[in-house]
Parts: structure tokens; C-alpha cells; sequence
């Protein structure tokens, strides 16, 4: 095949996968797209055999066959919960490719030029840190580690150290020195790097962190092609490196966190508990405080169930807003039971989604969607923001630091200036917690105070819901 | 290739693939990020030439795990990507 045959074919099959992504953008075509993308990827795998004239080495396509087998077993298993980890270790698997592909290409005697060199020893870096960094990621959201922020002595002089020290070998191979030992140093000092920014990571910023293992998996395959001078890893590489930046980029925003304090470790929440809400903070909301309310958080429900019972049964507009919470307890189930219940007798129901609910960007979509929630009740918080005031009844489930008002007043604090769901501005607010203690951020809730527009159900949201359910 | 060649394809596909991932909405994110994933395997093209033309031993056999991983990671990403995609229903077809 000659080369430029191989680069037009590389151009049809970049703009399939174009078409594939473009497709993404609405649900009832997103299947066909990610058909689309998949028959390219086929397809290029076919033209590179092809090309390379390897049709008859039995030994790749054992090697693909054994790994296709290996990834139906798994892929078939994965629960929705656990797409999270499962994403990020696949992402590891295909930056660790990337990162032997990189090596391959340095140990080969016949690559002289510096431009090659250069590449194939950032494919190390930036593949090894992807799959260290991702293994961390994977064992945290797994609980094979605590989720809390690992914080090591001297944990950002190591990180920036590593780092360094990984950039370090691929300069000195560039200018002419042994490949060998500049490869293994890269190779340590990069996986390193990615154990140290992903340790100090905790659980509720994963949606961060992967979102950016993905940018690092797309630009380890897209440097590996700048490595063999192969125009379609460069431009697939290329599309993935800048999906998971933006993604990242929406996902900071969505947090208020800037992307270096991500890397430095800033993310670390309050490390002491401060009291960021003052006990006046009723006012400030326009939350009515009950007579005699001394801004106790409220243990339990007091409100007389009745109450309760008829309020949701004259409520035309209601509001689920669901958090991982909800997904812990593996109460969506209930969720959905009780929303078929309010639609049963003629009422509104909508979901709010926060852009970081769950541990992946639109994760708790497809945890709501498993459960034949439709996706048109589905609203991101700008669309569904101003519809609270409206709402009769807003039913909060498993979601604390995504509703806390505290995030427009309480300064200095982690959430601080993060945009959250308006809860506090519907008629009534029902919320479903396992307690009243801070969320992530260890800044405390306001909504929590004794209001007779809150109710506040505590434990777990199984029970909880089941409650409700019975209420209705 | 000419290196240079090689740097516009990397610039010019990130800022096409980042105009059109803008328009995804946040409800496919997951399986946005999947796809995505998956397609990071493309890896697998350069595996598969390093492996045919390495004749070492020690080289073929990290080529080989190299094909696995990145094969596991482009059948696996696509895999749950249609089985999330399969979950999203309107509501009339939900009831």
C-alpha cells in the first residue's frame, strides 16, 4: 500500500469517527455513532495489517483475540455503578500500551531521528503516569483504598520532583545518550508522578482526575503516533486528548476548583470542621424559621406524618434531585417507584442532575437511565435552576454539597462560589439524607435548620424512600 | 510524514473533536467519556506495527501484551458505551 493511499484512508476513517462523535450529540443517534466509530476502528485495524503485511503473524491476532475475549468477560459484568472505575482502567490499559509502543520504538536500532526519539520517550511518560495514575483512580472508586486524599510527607516536592525527573530522560535520550537506562528511569519517575497526584485525589473530585486520565490516555496514543508517523493515531489522539480536557475543563467549573489545584493537591477539603453557616442563615434565605427555632440542626422529622402525606398528595410540580448518595444506598429503584406514583396521579415530575453528581461527568444520567427513568425527565442544573420556584415539592436524595446554599455566602470555604441546584427555592423541600453532617466539603448545610418548609427524613434512603413510598 | 505534518493533524483534530464534543450534552458524558475511551486504544495500530516488525523475543512478547491491553481497552470502551447508550429511552417507549 502506498503512503498516500494509507494517509487518504487515515482521513476517511478520522472524519468516520468525526461523524461518530458528531452523532453523540443526540441521544437517538448516539447508538449509530458509537457503531460508527467502532466500525472505524475496525476498519483501521484491518488497513494497518494490511499495510504492514502482517495477515500472517498468528501471534497478533491471538494477542486481539485473547484481548476481545478478556474485555467481553468483563464488559458484559461491569455494573453502572462501577463504570467509573471500570473507564478508568481501561483508560490505564491503552496508556500503558501506548508507553510500551513508546519503548518498542526507542529499543529499535533503526530510529535515529531526534523528533522520533522525543516522542517515543514522551509516549513512556505520559503513558505510564496514565496507567498508574488510573490504577489509583480504579482502586480508590473500587474501596481497595480509602477515597480520602492520601497526603504523603512532602507530597508536592515528590510529585513536582517526579515529574521533573520523568522529563528529565527524554531530554537526555533526545540529545544521544543510551536509551536503556533514560527509558527505565522515565518509566519509574513517570509512574510515580501518576501514583502521587492521583493519591491525594479524594472521592468526590474522581470525576476530575478521570476526566483527565482520559486526556492523558488520547494524547499517550496521539504522541506514540507522532513516534511511528502515523497520521491517524496522531489525529485520533488528538480528538480524545481534547474530549477529556474539555470535559475536565467543564468539570472544574462545575466544581470551582482550578485544574493546578487539582494537580497541587488543593482539593483537600476543610481540614478542621468550621462552622461556615451562621445560625441566622434561615433569614438570609428566606427559609422560615419555626417559632422558638434556636438553630439546632433538626434530628429527625418531627413534622406529624399527615402532614407529609397530604402535602405530596397536593403537590402538582415536584423535583427529584438525586445524589451519589441515592446510588450508594442503590435506591433508585425507589426513586423511580415513587415518581411513577406522583405521574400515576397527574402530577409533574422532573429530575435535576448537578453536572458532578456521581463519580464521572453524567454518571448519575445512566444510573437513572438504568432504571427506565426517561431521559427527557432528565435536566442539567442551568435548564432546570429557575423551574424551583415553581416547584411544589422539591425531594433531595442523597445529595448535600450540590444543594448547599452555603456555596454563595459561606467564603474561604471548599464550595465556595460552586453553582448548585436552587433547592431552597421551592415551596416545600423534602430531603433525604443519612444525617445531618456536613457533605465532602465539610462545610455544614443550612437547609439542615429546623424550617416547616424542610423535612428532613434521615437514614438510609432505602428506608427512607420506602417511607415515602408508603406515605403516598 | 514530515514531524511538522504531523503537529498540524495533532492541532487540527483536538480543536475539531473539542467544537463537536462541545455539543454533547451532559446527559451522554459517561458514555461520551467511554467512546472516547475506547477510541485511546487506536494505540493498538502502532502495537501491532512495532510488534510485526520486532524480532527480539523480549520484544515481541511485550508487543503482544501491548496488543492485549489496548485491545481490552477498545472492545471493552465500545462495549459499555452501546450497553449505556441501549439504557436511554423517551419516555414513551420507557412506560
Amino acid at each position: 500500500m502506498s503512503d498516500l493511499l494509507y494517509y487518504i484512508i487515515a482521513g476517511v476513517l478520522t472524519l468516520g469517527v468525526l461523524a461518530g462523535i458528531a452523532m453523540m450529540s443526540r441521544v437517538e443517534r448516539s447508538s449509530k455513532g458509537n457503531r460508527l466509530s467502532a466500525v472505524c476502528m475496525a476498519l483501521a485495524v484491518l488497513v494497518t495489517v494490511y499495510r504492514y503485511q502482517l495477515i500472517s503473524d498468528a501471534g497478533l491476532w491471538i494477542a486481539m483475540a485473547l484481548g476481545a475475549a478478556l474485555s467481553l468477560m468483563g464488559a458484559r459484568r461491569v455494573k453502572m455503578i462501577e463504570m467509573p472505575q471500570a473507564v478508568a482502567l481501561l483508560n490505564g490499559f491503552g496508556g500503558v500500551a501506548s508507553a510500551i509502543v513508546g519503548a518498542m520504538e526507542l529499543a529499535n536500532p533503526s530510529v535515529i531521528s531526534g523528533f522520533s526519539t522525543a516522542t517515543a520517550g514522551l509516549a513512556v511518560l505520559v503513558g505510564t503516569l496514565t496507567l498508574t495514575g488510573s490504577l489509583v483512580a480504579a482502586f480508590k472508586l473500587q474501596g481497595l483504598m480509602k477515597q480520602q486524599p492520601h497526603i504523603w510527607p512532602a507530597h508536592t516536592a515528590i510529585t513536582i520532583l517526579s515529574l521533573a525527573v520523568s522529563a528529565l530522560p527524554v531530554v537526555l535520550m533526545t540529545i544521544g545518550l543510551p536509551v536503556g537506562w533514560t527509558t527505565a528511569l522515565c518509566f519509574m519517575a513517570s509512574g510515580l508522578f501518576g501514583v502521587a497526584f492521583a493519591a491525594r485525589v479524594g472521592g468526590a473530585d474522581m470525576p476530575i482526575t478521570i476526566s483527565l486520565l482520559n486526556s492523558f490516555s488520547g494524547v499517550a496514543a496521539g504522541i506514540a503516533g507522532l513516534a511511528i508517523a502515523d497520521p491517524l493515531l496522531v489525529a485520533i489522539g488528538g480528538i480524545v486528548g481534547a474530549s477529556g480536557l474539555l470535559l475536565t475543563q467543564i468539570m472544574c467549573r462545575a466544581m470551582n476548583r482550578s485544574l493546578m489545584d487539582i494537580l497541587l493537591g488543593k482539593t483537600t477539603v476543610l481540614t478542621h470542621h468550621t462552622n461556615a453557616v451562621p445560625w441566622d442563615v434561615s433569614h438570609k434565605y428566606g427559609i422560615p424559621a419555626e417559632d422558638g427555632a434556636d438553630g439546632e440542626a433538626l434530628i429527625g422529622s418531627e413534622e406529624p406524618e399527615t402532614n407529609l402525606s397530604e402535602l405530596m398528595r397536593e403537590a402538582k410540580r415536584i423535583i427529584i434531585v438525586p445524589g451519589y448518595g441515592m446510588a450508594l444506598a442503590q435506591a433508585q429503584g425507589l426513586v423511580k417507584n415513587i415518581a411513577d406514583k406522583f405521574e400515576a396521579d397527574g402530577k409533574e415530575v422532573k429530575y435535576a442532575i448537578h453536572p458532578v453528581a456521581g463519580r464521572m461527568p453524567g454518571h448519575m444520567n445512566i444510573l437513572l437511565a438504568e432504571v427506565d427513568v426517561p431521559y427527557d425527565q432528565l435536566y442539567e442544573m442551568d435548564d432546570i435552576n429557575p423551574e424551583f420556584e415553581r416547584c411544589d415539592v422539591a425531594i433531595v436524595i442523597g445529595a448535600n454539597d450540590v444543594v448547599n446554599p452555603a456555596a454563595n455566602t459561606a467564603e474561604g470555604t471548599p464550595i465556595y462560589g460552586m453553582p448548585i441546584l436552587h433547592v431552597e427555592k421551592a415551596k416545600h423541600l423534602i430531603l433525604c439524607n443519612y444525617d445531618t453532617k456536613p457533605g465532602y466539603s465539610g462545610v455544614d448545610n443550612p437547609l439542615y435548620l429546623k424550617s416547616h418548609k424542610i423535612t428532613l427524613l434521615l437514614g438510609d434512603a432505602k428506608d427512607t424512600l420506602a417511607g415515602l413510598l408508603a406515605e403516598l | 510524514m514530515h514531524p511538522i505534518i504531523l503537529l498540524l493533524i495533532f492541532i487540527v483534530s483536538s480543536l475539531v473533536g473539542y467544537k463537536l464534543i462541545a455539543n454533547v450534552p451532559s446527559l451522554l458524558h459517561t458514555p461520551l467519556m467511554s467512546g472516547m475511551n475506547a477510541l485511546s486504544g487506536v494505540t493498538l495500530l502502532s502495537a501491532l506495527a512495532a510488534t510485526g516488525a520486532a524480532v527480539a523475543f523480549g520484544s515481541r512478547v511485550f508487543g503482544f501484551l501491548a496488543i492485549i491491553l489496548a485491545t481490552i481497552n477498545i472492545v471493552g470502551g465500545f462495549n459499555v458505551t452501546a450497553r449505556m447508550l441501549s439504557l436511554f429511552k423517551r419516555k414513551e417507549k420507557a412506560k
